[in-house]
């Protein structure tokens, strides 16, 4: 841990209800990318930290997943 | 729950078995001889239990290794009733201890159920476990008379055992991981706050409770105190389960256990989702801190040999084929990625060889961890891995379509 400030946000994708449909891919190429099979991609797995700048970014990606898969928690 | 076993009769206090036979010590799995061999069943309030536990140091004995105490004081005292889980369930392939134990043993995991459950005023207690080990539990059920504790059948799935994949069995869902993003102490089985242990974790804890964290350490090593269950298989025989003193070498457990180390080329430690380690790494003692150095980890206490005349990518292969197929379907790196990373394994293996295998295997590897509802990627991952690490020389023999277990 450093005493930088983290970004206070995650994005929690459940892999159970993901499908690989990609949009959350077009909203957020900074932080994500597509796997073999268009799953996205990003550091942290399961739990993607966003950094402030692209809260408002990740807000889109969860209310327009259609499978309901992404979820912010603070 | 509310307990009627508040008293403990000192006259039939019992001293706690002497030597490594301790889970076994009864000899029988009936009720009187479980009773004369450990004495009547304690009472432990929540924080006696916690400090006990702590004092012991006793690690979960499921495969994930957690100590034991922080589960039990995660669950959190705040009024809600919690519900106690004992995880008999045992997908895993090379492990036998834990039917093994509900076999030998169905009274001290019983035991520990209860004195968890009552130390928690746990509202519901569960068993959860394959159907054959069901059997010796029905029959001490009946013997003590005990009618709390409600039954559950685990499926003969790898994943079955996963702590989300018990509580979605319980309560009446698909055998299958859950997407978490709360543990289960804080909400579980209907929202209550759950306690899942392994079926040894809680037979220890049954020990621990009657005899104490200082009895418990009198066997085992200073960083990892007490017995553990251990499943035996490879090269020399089927599958055996061994009850030995934790933190001894894998060579020392070898050699005490009949097994000529010099006929053994590598180990698969941990189980499926372990970790391959050379003849040269046997040396490390079979505990959390002792295996760390070199990349692996208990499990469920695991030890498969590997013999000189086997090729350790084949057996790999095989292994990883066998998971990709256990998949829950759920996700999608899962779905996808081990099949793909079972079957570039698979043509490494078996002789379809291209220089650019191994990279693509470590690529697939490194791609589905971390991204799955449940440690099922990561930990087929992490075997690949390993495989590769163990068997460099092996790897380089076969992109050259030679095998150096049949040369």
């Amino acid at each position: 841990m450093t005493d930088r400030k983290v970004p206070r946000t995650t994005m929690h994708i459940d892999w159970t209800r993901c499908d690989g449909r990609g949009l959350c891919i077009e909203l957020l190429p900074e932080l994500l990318t597509r796997d073999d099979w268009g799953y996205p991609v990003g550091r942290g797995g399961s739990e993607i930290l966003i950094p402030e700048n692209l809260e408002y970014a990740a807000q889109d990606a969860v209310a327009l997943c259609p499978t309901q898969a992404l979820r912010l928690r603070k | 729950m509310t307990s009627d076993q508040s008293t403990i009769s000192v006259r039939g206090h019992v001293a706690g078995p002497a030597g490594t036979t301790r889970l076994f010590a009864a000899g029988s799995g009936d009720y009187g001889s479980h009773q004369a061999a450990f004495g009547p069943l304690p009472a432990m309030g929540r924080a006696p239990l916690i400090d006990e536990l702590s004092r012991s140091g006793l690690d979960g004995r499921g495969g994930a290794g957690f100590t034991a105490w922080q589960k039990v004081a995660s669950v959190p005292a705040d009024g809600r009733r919690p519900v106690v889980v004992a995880n008999g369930a045992e997908g895993e392939p090379l492990s036998k201890k834990d039917a093994a134990l509900l076999h030998n043993a169905p009274h001290l995991v019983i035991d520990g159920l209860l004195i968890a459950g009552q130390s928690l005023d746990a509202k519901e207690l569960h068993l959860y476990a394959g159907a054959e080990q069901l059997a010796p539990v029905i029959r001490a059920f009946k013997e003590r008379g005990e009618a709390r504790i409600r039954l559950h059948e685990a499926p003969d799935t790898f994943i079955s055992g996963e702590a989300t994949a018990v509580v979605s069995a319980i309560s009446g869902g698909l055998p299958i991981p859950r997407d978490r993003t709360k543990r289960l102490t804080d909400s579980g089985l209907n929202g209550r706050p759950t306690l899942v242990h392994n079926v040894e974790t809680l037979a220890h804890l049954a020990l621990i409770s009657r005899f104490g964290s200082a009895w418990f350490r009198s066997v085992g090593t200073g960083s990892a105190p007490g017995t553990r269950l251990i499943t035996l298989s490879g090269n020399t025989a089927g599958a055996r389960v061994y009850e030995i003193p934790t933190g001894l070498c894998l060579t020392e457990i070898l050699v005490s256990t009949g097994v000529d180390p010099q006929a053994v080329r590598a180990a698969l430690v941990g189980g499926y989702h372990g970790t391959w380690l050379t003849a040269e790494q046997l040396d490390a003692p079979f505990s959390r801190e002792g295996l760390a150095p070199v990349g692996a980890r208990t499990g469920a206490g695991i030890i498969m040999t590997l013999g000189s005349g086997s090729c350790g990518l084949a057996a790999t292969a095989d292994i990883l084929g066998y998971l990709a197929g256990q998949s829950a379907r759920q996700c999608g790196p899962c779905t996808n990625g081990l099949p793909n990373m079972a079957s570039q394994f698979a043509r490494l293996a078996y002789g379809d060889a291209s220089g650019r295998l191994p990279q693509e295997i470590s690529r697939l590897a490194a791609l589905v961890t971390g991204r799955g509802s449940c440690a099922h990627p990561d930990g087929t991952a992490r075997l690949a891995l390993s495989a590769l690490m163990a068997f460099a020389s092996d790897v380089e023999a076969h992109l050259r379509g030679r095998c150096e277990a049949l040369q």
